[in-house]
C-alpha cells in the first residue's frame, strides 16, 4: 500500500525535509512546498494519501498530499492552522525544517473510476486530498466521462486554491460549481449548503462515481442526495478523519468499529461504512 | 520466540522434581536468561525478576471476584498455585514507555538521530496459556501487519518460555469458553503440571527443541502412564471448576446489531472510565506520544506510552472528541474486545483471562455485560 520508502529505523521515525516555500491559501490556511531533491525518485504517492508531518519538539499530525501525482519531484501540503501542531508547521518557514513520514493510506479509486462519471465533492479544507485527485483526472481526462467539481466553504475568502478554481471554471472540460455559506453582494455564485448544488449536476447513476472530502455533517448529506438520486453506495467514496498517532496502524486511535482509518482508509466506499457510521460516537 | 512444536501426540513427557525445577532455573541464568516470574510483591502475585525457586509464591495463592483481589495461603505448599496477577506480560514486550527518537536542532533545521534497542533476554516462568494467546493476539498487531514494530520485534525474539497449566481456576477466569485454556498448547519451550499428591514434583513436557535439550540436561526423566494421566487430571479438574464462561456464538454480529442497546446506558451509570481494564488487559495495544525538549530547546523527544480508549484524548478531533460519552467509550472498549478484533486481525481480542474483572473498581463484568445484551438481543433505547 504504501510506496515511499521509509527510514530503517523504525516505521516511526520522520524524514527532516526543507520548506521550499510557504504560500498563504486563506487567512488561516497555508501551502508548503517541501524540498524532495535529495531523495531518488522524489516522492511518490498516490491521491488521497497522506503524511505525518512533523515540528520539532512540539508533535506530528497527518496532513494530506495535495500535490499533483504525475510530479512527484514537489511535494506540497496545504495545513490549516488549528492548534500546536499546525501552528508550530506554519512557523517552521522557508528553509527551515520539517520531519516527513509516509506515504499513508488507501487512495482515491482513480483506477476503478476509469470509463465513469466521476464527481468530486469537497467541503473546506476537504478541497486538498482531492486536489492531487482533480489534477490526475484532468491529466488522464480521455480515459473518464463527465467530471464534475462540486466545492463548498464557509466564505468566499475561505475558498482554497482560488486562482486554480478560477482556470478549472473556465475549463470545458469540467463542470465547476462552488458554493459559500455566506457572502457579501460582491460575490456572484451560489450560496447554500454543497450537498444542494448536486441537483444542478446531471447524473447518471448507474456510471457515477463520487469522491468526497469535508466536514462529516456535509458528507452526511451528500450521501443521502446521492443516494436518493440512485448512485449505489459501493461507488460512493468518503475521506475520513480520526485521530491518528502512528498511522501504522500500532496506535489504535484512528478506529472506527472495524477500520484503521490509517490503513484501511482514509478513503472507504460508503457499503462498507454504512452499517458503521449510523450510530453517534463511534 | 518458541519454534514450533512438534504435535501434541508426539511430544515425550518428563517429571521434574523440586530440585529439577530448581536446575532448570539455575541452567537458564547460567545460559544468560534473566528470569521474569511470579513473586509476592506488593500485596500481589505480580511478575519480577527472580532468582530461583526460593523467590516463588510457595504456598501462596489468590482470591480474585469482580472487583476484589486478595492473597491468601495455601497449606499444599505449591509453587504456582494461584491463576494471573494484575500485571500480564504485556509490559515486557509492549513496554509501558518508550523513546521513539531524539532530535537535535542544527543552524538549517535539524537531524533525528534513532534509538537503538539492545533489549534482556528474558525467560518468562510461570506463563499461563491464557498469556501466552495473548502474546500472539499482540505479535499479530506488532509484527503481522504491514509493518512491524521493531521493538517489540526485538523482546519478542529475545524470549524463552517456561509455561505452567493452571492447577486452579481463578475466580473471574474464563478461558475454557474462549478456547485458550487451561492447558498450554503453543508458545513454550517448556510447559510444566505442578503435581502435588503422591510428591511433589512436575510433570514437564517440551514445547521446542532447545526446551527439550534444556529437560535433558536438568535430569529430566521419561514420565510414566501414572503421571502423565495425573497432570491431565489437574487440568481437567481445573477446566470443570471454572465460574464464568462467555457464550462467543455469533458474537461479532451481535455486538454489531447491538450500537445502539439500552445495556451501554446501563454500564455507563456504572463505569468510571478509569482506564484500569485496558491497563491490565494483556492483548489492549493503544499508545499515544508525548513530545518534549530540553530547556534550551535544542534537543526534543519523542517517546511511546500506553494509552486507553477510555481517555477523551483518544479520539480527540479538532473541536472535541468523538467518543465524548462513557457509553460511547465502553461500547467502544467491548465491541473492540470481543467483535471487531475479528475483522482487524482474525481473532478474539479477548482471551478470558478475567483481570479486567478483578481490577475494576466497581467489578463491572465483561462476561455479564455481553451476557445482558445477549439475553435481550435486539432491545432499543426506551423499548
Ligand atoms: C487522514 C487525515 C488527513 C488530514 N489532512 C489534512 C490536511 O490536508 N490539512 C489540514 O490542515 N489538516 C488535515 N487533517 C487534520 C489535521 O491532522 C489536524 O487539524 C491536526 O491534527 C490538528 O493538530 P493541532 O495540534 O494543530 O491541533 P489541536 O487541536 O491542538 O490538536 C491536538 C492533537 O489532537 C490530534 N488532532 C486534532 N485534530 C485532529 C484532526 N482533525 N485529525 C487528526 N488528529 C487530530 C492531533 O494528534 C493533534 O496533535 C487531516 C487529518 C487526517 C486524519
Ligand atoms: S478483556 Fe478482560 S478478560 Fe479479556 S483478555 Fe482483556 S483483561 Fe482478560
Ligand atoms: S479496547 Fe480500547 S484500549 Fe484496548 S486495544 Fe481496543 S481501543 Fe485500544
Ligand atoms: S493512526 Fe495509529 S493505528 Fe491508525
Amino acid at each position: 500500500m504504501s510506496t515511499g520508502a521509509l527510514p530503517t529505523a523504525g516505521p516511526m521515525m520522520p524524514e527532516p525535509l526543507r520548506v521550499r516555500s510557504l504560500r498563504r491559501e486563506t487567512a488561516d490556511t497555508f501551502t508548503v512546498s517541501l524540498d524532495v531533491s535529495e531523495r531518488p525518485g522524489g516522492f511518490p504517492f498516490q491521491p488521497g494519501q497522506f503524511n505525518m508531518l512533523y515540528a520539532f519538539g512540539v508533535g506530528e499530525v497527518p496532513i494530506s498530499i495535495s500535490g499533483d501525482p504525475a510530479r512527484p519531484g514537489e511535494l506540497l501540503h496545504t495545513v490549516r492552522t488549528v492548534g500546536a501542531v499546525t501552528e508550530a508547521l506554519r512557523r517552521v518557514g522557508r528553509g527551515g525544517r520539517m520531519g516527513v513520514r509516509g506515504p499513508y493510506g488507501r487512495p482515491w479509486p482513480l483506477e476503478e473510476a476509469r470509463g465513469l462519471d466521476v464527481v468530486v465533492v469537497a467541503g473546506g479544507l476537504g478541497l486538498a486530498p482531492l486536489r492531487s485527485a482533480i489534477l490526475h483526472l484532468l491529466r488522464h481526462r480521455t480515459e473518464y466521462g463527465r467530471v464534475s467539481l462540486l466545492v463548498g466553504a464557509r466564505s468566499p475568502e475561505g475558498l482554497l486554491y482560488r486562482r486554480e478554481l478560477a482556470r478549472w471554471q473556465e475549463d470545458a472540460r469540467l463542470k465547476v460549481l462552488v458554493t459559500v455559506d455566506q457572502a457579501g453582494p460582491e460575490w456572484k455564485g451560489h450560496v447554500g449548503v454543497v450537498p444542494a448544488l448536486l441537483r444542478d449536476v446531471e447524473l447518471e447513476p448507474s456510471r457515477t462515481v463520487a469522491l468526497m472530502c469535508g466536514p462529516e455533517v456535509m458528507m452526511r448529506f451528500t450521501v443521502r442526495e446521492l443516494e436518493r438520486q440512485g448512485v449505489p453506495d459501493s461507488r460512493i467514496h468518503l475521506s475520513l478523519e480520526r485521530n491518528m498517532k502512528c498511522a501504522v496502524g500500532f496506535c489504535g486511535h484512528c478506529q472506527l468499529v472495524p477500520f484503521f482509518v490509517c490503513k484501511d482508509g482514509p478513503v472507504l466506499p460508503y457499503d462498507r461504512l454504512r452499517p458503521f457510521i449510523n450510530p453517534r460516537e463511534v | 520466540m518458541a519454534e514450533v512444536a512438534p504435535p501434541e501426540a508426539e511430544r515425550e513427557r518428563f517429571v521434574l522434581s523440586v530440585d529439577g525445577l530448581e536446575a532448570l532455573l539455575v541452567a537458564l541464568r547460567g545460559d544468560g536468561w534473566r528470569l521474569m516470574g511470579p513473586t509476592v510483591r506488593d500485596g500481589a502475585i505480580d511478575h519480577a525478576e527472580i532468582r530461583g525457586v526460593a523467590d516463588l509464591p510457595r504456598g501462596m495463592t489468590e482470591v480474585q471476584e469482580a472487583g476484589t483481589y486478595r492473597l491468601a495461603r495455601r497449606e499444599d505448599g505449591a509453587f504456582f498455585g494461584y491463576a494471573v496477577g494484575p500485571r500480564s506480560w504485556k509490559q515486557l514486550l509492549f513496554v509501558p514507555k518508550l523513546r521513539l527518537f531524539r532530535a537535535h536542532r542544527q543552524e538549517d533545521g535539524f537531524q533525528v538521530e534513532p534509538e537503538s534497542t539492545e533489549p534482556p533476554r528474558l525467560a518468562l516462568i510461570g506463563a499461563r496459556s491464557c498469556d501466552l494467546h495473548a502474546i500472539a493476539v499482540q505479535d499479530r498487531t506488532f509484527l503481522e501487519g504491514p509493518y512491524k514494530d521493531p521493538d517489540y520485534a526485538a523482546r519478542r525474539e529475545r524470549l524463552f518460555v517456561v509455561a505452567v497449566n493452571c492447577g486452579q481456576a481463578g475466580g473471574t477466569c474464563f478461558c475454557v469458553s474462549m478456547r485458550t485454556g487451561p492447558r498450554a498448547t503453543s508458545g513454550f519451550d517448556v510447559a510444566l503440571t505442578e503435581l502435588l499428591e503422591g510428591g511433589h514434583r512436575f510433570l514437564a513436557e517440551p514445547g521446542s527443541e532447545r526446551g527439550a535439550a534444556l529437560l535433558a540436561r536438568v535430569g529430566a526423566i521419561p514420565a510414566r502412564e501414572p503421571d502423565a494421566r495425573a497432570a491431565d487430571a489437574v487440568v481437567e479438574r481445573t477446566a470443570q471448576s471454572m465460574g464464568r464462561a462467555m457464550d462467543t456464538t455469533d458474537i461479532k454480529g451481535l455486538l454489531y446489531r447491538n450500537q445502539e442497546h439500552p445495556r451501554w446506558d446501563n454500564v455507563s451509570e456504572r463505569c468510571l472510565g478509569c482506564t484500569n481494564c485496558t491497563l491490565v488487559c494483556p492483548t489492549c495495544f493503544c499508545s499515544s506520544v508525548e513530545d518534549t525538549t530540553d530547556l534550551v530547546g535544542g534537543v526534543a523527544e519523542r517517546s511511546r506510552r500506553w494509552d486507553s480508549c477510555f481517555t477523551l484524548d483518544h479520539s480527540y478531533l479538532h473541536g472535541g472528541s468523538v467518543r465524548h460519552s462513557i457509553r460511547s467509550r465502553y461500547r467502544q472498549w467491548l465491541t473492540h474486545k470481543v467483535a471487531s478484533w475479528w475483522d482487524q486481525f482474525g481473532t478474539s481480542g479477548c482471551i478470558g483471562c478475567g483481570r479486567c474483572i478483578t481490577w475494576c473498581p466497581v467489578g463491572i463484568d465483561i462476561t455479564e455485560e455481553v451476557a445482558a445484551i445477549r439475553a435481550t438481543d435486539g432491545a432499543r433505547p426506551g423499548a
